[in-house]
């Protein structure tokens, strides 16, 4: 017996570290410390800079009086835009992934799966681009008639914005942006459920689409939802696609067609800060701050949401 | 110079959990030690705190003490990187560098620890650990050439040669055959043999010929229970062993009357 | 979604039990496809015709006529379960064409414009004293090129230690959990904020007026860490550790063994990440558009001055893009340089991604062996 106090034996696995090692894991601990560091910066240099833009003289926010009426109708606007875009988005990216994963035949498959990844890479300003100088031209007819049939809606109370430039528009682009991100990480998703299952769901006689109901939708349900709440997360902070397409005014409304339309944060800071004054400009970092506490929302909610159906399925 | 390990009131954990309680033993230098043993009684777990890789699992330590040639192995002042220069190993499974080539593989333990070395040096330490391998003949042709695009048993020796470059004195062997075929299981046992004469070898198996043919010393390792730590049943010369053990539950598993 | 058991049941209806009396069943032909499809137009070309709506009314009423009819008829010959399927199967490929139709669009409209934007001149000059048509792209590419070199070789390090630290060192540890959840958090980081805040930075330490191309690198590399991070995170999980074992038996301490190891063998699977993420972050313009401003002529120096970007270029020709000259027809002479700067930088993006693809691939079957 030449060892007798036993737990804190790892203190002999520690006792001798080399030098080299020593530094390299100094570097590797450094290195997270930094990511630390950084996103306390975030937070502490966009509070020292937004926080008199809370407070800041009354005639800054016209038409509002305070900080959060200022606010409001940009949160109501980045929300609306973000709802719209994913309404549109949500059932085409689905399909279009099991089109990938489950339907096409495999010849078109791969090429298919790889250009939707291609466009997940299109900037943000091509989208913008193409909506402010093509589709908003060319959406018109669609407007007309949704006013024309369907005005009793609120939606499309209309009238109709006579340079397309609308919430419709802006909420089409994001949509477009954000398909090849949810349809390629439910693509992904969908992929990876276990052939097995598929296979004993088939071997009840189950036609493709209850196979898919039955053995691929339980499995790929929470990386759906992850993959559409990144989509979200990126509807919610796009700027440059927005303020390219949608000509913005401070109201709060939820008609998608007309030339009225609200602002959304991001928009608003891309479309103001050329021609802020110190005060303007800490307003406008204050609705920054208001813009990452949402998104952090909305990426919090989707971890909590994904966790939970994880331990339904493992159950 | 090979090297003699003794043993003494060894008990391994994984975290809280007990793998192998209060081993002794005494492997004798230059000789070859098989440890033999059900599934799951702690053999790789002992085998591997001989030349403190068991350490690498995060919450794993020892009590107990294991000398080499009178120093103590967990000494606090003992580092562990020139423990295992001194004594390699082999796995199971073989694991050459997959963007190695087979040449750099077997340097790689050489080269990895900063020796600058002459080229011409470095040529003739292939060249040795290879055929001290048995491996020489079948790869001297295409030593630039990535180590994984070797067969099984190729791999393995490959490995063995990997080992016996940096000149270890103990060769540690966790079922070095058992992921290959009997023509590669022989030309290892060869390999054993010669292997023998210059270093202190230690081999788990679960092939009691295996045992007997390669080893000279057998340890029998067992669970007292289901559940129970691991400890080790009898050590004994392999001959005896095989004819005229001491313990009942250890003829009773090599002769396959077990559980 | 309902529970398994709830669906199983629908599976097993009395008549899946008849068909082991008769295995034959009713079933559409092969044809059947088509025909919808061209009824389909043609009813919808006839209403086109008659009620004088646009070929895109047409074409959209065409679309429903087969999705629609294609299950109906099913359902008349096969039964629901058939119908139900076909339906699944014509909504999928529906949904499949319907995005098809303004990916299209977008790269016809960037490629077509582009291409006729794009010259010599477009390529090699800037727009310092330029009124009407002319100026090009060159102070823009180099100021792109800077910025993302810079974020680059910031977020790199950073991101790779990171990764290092996570894989290799911080396994249980208290800070590895604290950097994953901030990691995570950083994702969600919307590029305009990160701009804010490299500008926030930059004034607090520099004064008001401070735009410069470091800041845009900055804030760029905020985006870009997280994207390092994960991804080589995810290739350095991969190596097995039975290859770090092997080296640590041969004495080779622990961080040669990540160094000379681990790494090479992850390698390709990072340095395709780093360059997805590259072509993640050279796109972004809000930021830049905040922190680095914009300018009309070269500016090689990071560290002082304003400086122009590829996205920020588009972006300033969209929203000024100059008068047509009188007399003339036809669009602003800024929107046909937009085009062109859109097309370069799609093409840039897209030449990255294909870097990424083809490094991924030749690096891959030497790992492969054990996944
Ligand atoms: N990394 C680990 N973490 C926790 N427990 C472990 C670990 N590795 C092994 N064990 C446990 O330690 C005990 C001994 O395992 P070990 O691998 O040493 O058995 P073995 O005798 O080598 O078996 P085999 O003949 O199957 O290789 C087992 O109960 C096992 O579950
Ligand atoms: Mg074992």
């Amino acid at each position: 017996m030449s060892v007798t106090a036993p737990p804190p034996a790892p203190r002999a696995a520690r006792a001798v570290v080399r030098p080299g090692d020593r530094i390299f894991a100094g570097i590797a601990r450094a290195a997270s410390l930094t990511i630390m560091l950084a996103l306390a910066g975030v937070f502490v240099f966009l509070a020292i800079e937004g926080l008199p833009g809370l407070s800041a003289p009354e005639n800054i926010y016209a038409p509002a009086e305070d900080f959060w009426s200022y606010v409001g109708p940009l949160v109501f606007g980045t929300i609306l835009a973000a709802v719209v875009a994913l309404v549109l988005a949500v059932p085409f990216s689905i399909g279009v992934a099991l089109f990938i994963s489950h339907y096409a035949p495999p010849r078109i498959a791969a090429p298919v799966a790889y250009v939707i990844d291609l466009l997940a890479a299109v900037p943000s300003v091509v989208f913008g681009l193409w909506g402010g100088l093509a589709l908003a031209s060319s959406i018109r007819p669609v407007t007309d008639w949704l006013y024309a049939n369907l005005d009793f809606i609120p939606f499309f109370a209309g009238p109709p914005s006579v340079t397309g430039r609308s919430m419709l528009t802006a909420g089409i682009v994001l949509a477009i942006m954000v398909v090849p991100i949810v349809t390629a990480l439910s693509r992904e998703v969908f992929a990876q459920t276990p052939r097995l299952h598929e296979e004993a769901a088939m071997a009840l006689g189950a036609t493709r689409w209850e196979t898919i109901r039955l053995a691929v939708f339980p499995y790929a349900r929470s990386g759906v939802i992850s993959a559409v709440m990144l989509g979200l997360g990126r509807a919610l902070g796009e700027t440059m696609a927005v303020a390219m397409v949608l000509s913005a005014a401070p109201v709060v409304t939820l008609n998608l067609i007309s030339d009225t339309n609200p602002a959304t944060i991001a928009q608003n800071i891309a479309s103001n800060y050329k021609e802020a004054t110190p005060d303007k400009q800490a307003v406008l970092i204050a609705t920054g701050l208001v813009l990452f506490a949402v998104t952090f929302a909305v990426n919090f909610a989707a971890r909590w949401v994904i966790a939970r159906s994880e331990r339904k399925v493992s159950r | 110079m090979a090297k003699s390990i003794d043993v003494s009131d060894l008990s391994i954990y994984y975290g809280d959990f007990l793998a192998v309680e209060g081993v002794n033993m005494t492997i004798r230098a230059k000789a070859v030690t098989a440890f033999i043993g059900p599934s799951g009684c702690g053999k790789s777990t002992f085998l591997r705190t001989l030349n403190r890789m068991h350490e690498v699992i995060p919450g794993a330590r020892v009590e107990g003490k294991v000398m080499v040639s009178g120093q103590s192995l967990y000494d606090p002042t003992i580092d562990p990187v020139a423990v295992r220069r001194r004594i390699g190993m082999v796995f199971q499974r073989p694991n050459p560098f997959p963007t190695m080539s087979i040449y750099d593989n077997v340097i790689a333990g050489v080269k990895l620890n900063s020796r600058k070395m002459r080229k011409s040096d470095a040529d003739a330490l292939v060249e040795r650990s290879l055929r001290g391998a048995n491996l020489w003949n079948e790869v001297k042709d295409r030593l630039d050439r990535p180590g994984m695009g070797l067969s099984g048993g190729q791999q393995q020796r490959l490995c063995i040669a990997r080992a016996i470059a940096v000149e270890p004195e103990v060769l540690l062997m966790d079922e070095p055959c058992s992921a290959l075929d009997p023509i590669s299981t022989s030309a290892i046992e060869d390999l054993i043999h010669q292997l023998k004469s210059e270093y202190t070898i230690v081999i788990v198996t679960h092939n009691m010929q295996q045992a007997a043919r390669v080893s000279d010393e057998t340890g029998f390792f067992n669970l007292k229970a289901a559940g129970q730590p691991g400890h080790l049943v009898e050590f004994n010369p392999t001959t005896k062993m095989f004819t005229n053990p001491d313990e009942p539950s250890t003829e009773a598993y090599i002769s396959g009357r077990f559980g | 979604m309902n529970h398994p058991t709830t669906t199983t049941t629908t599976l097993v209806e009395p008549d899946a039990f008849a068909i082991t009396a008769d295995l034959t069943q009713a079933r559409l032909p092969r044809w059947a496809v088509l025909l919808v499809g061209v009824i389909a137009l043609g009813v919808a070309g006839l209403v086109t015709l008659l009620t004088g709506w646009s070929p895109t009314g047409g074409l959209v009423l065409a679309v429903v006529l087969m999705v629609a009819g294609f299950p109906l008829w099913s359902m008349v010959v096969e039964g629901r379960r058939a119908a139900a399927d076909r339906l699944a199967t014509s909504l999928v490929w529906g949904a499949f064409v319907v995005v098809l139709v303004p990916l299209v669009w977008l790269i016809w409209m960037v490629v077509s414009h582009g291409v006729s934007a794009i010259d010599a001149e477009f390529l090699t000059y800037d727009m310092r004293n330029v009124v009407g048509a002319g100026g090009g792209i060159f102070h823009a590419l180099w100021g792109t090129i800077l910025v993302t070199l810079a974020a680059t070789l910031i977020s790199v390090p950073v991101g790779l230690f990171t990764a290092i630290y996570l894989v290799e060192y911080g396994r249980g540890k208290r800070l590895a959990r604290v950097t994953t959840f901030l990691v995570d958090v950083m994702t969600g980081i919307p590029s305009i904020v990160a701009g804010l805040f490299a500008l926030a930075l930059f004034v607090l330490i520099f004064g008001p007026a401070i735009r410069v191309g470091f800041g845009g690198a900055v804030a760029l590399s905020l985006l870009m860490i997280p994207t390092v991070v994960r991804s080589a995170e995810e290739m350095l999980r991969l190596v097995p550790g039975d290859l770090r074992e092997a080296s640590y038996a041969l004495g080779i301490p622990k961080w040669r063994t990540i160094v000379k190891v681990v790494l090479p063998t992850a390698l390709g699977g990072i340095i395709t990440g780093v360059v997805l993420a590259i072509s993640r972050v050279i796109g972004e313009t809000a930021p830049l558009l905040v922190v680095a401003g914009a300018t009309d002529s070269v500016n090689f120096n990071l560290f002082e001055g304003r400086m122009m970007t590829l996205p920020v270029y588009i972006f300033s020709q969209y929203s000024s893009p100059g008068v047509v000259p009188v007399g003339t027809e036809g669009d602003p002479p800024g929107y046909a340089r937009a085009w062109g700067a859109a097309l370069v930088l799609i093409v840039i993006v897209m030449v990255l991604n294909l870097v990424a693809r083809l490094i991924g691939t030749y690096f891959a079957p030497k790992t492969e062996r054990r996944r």
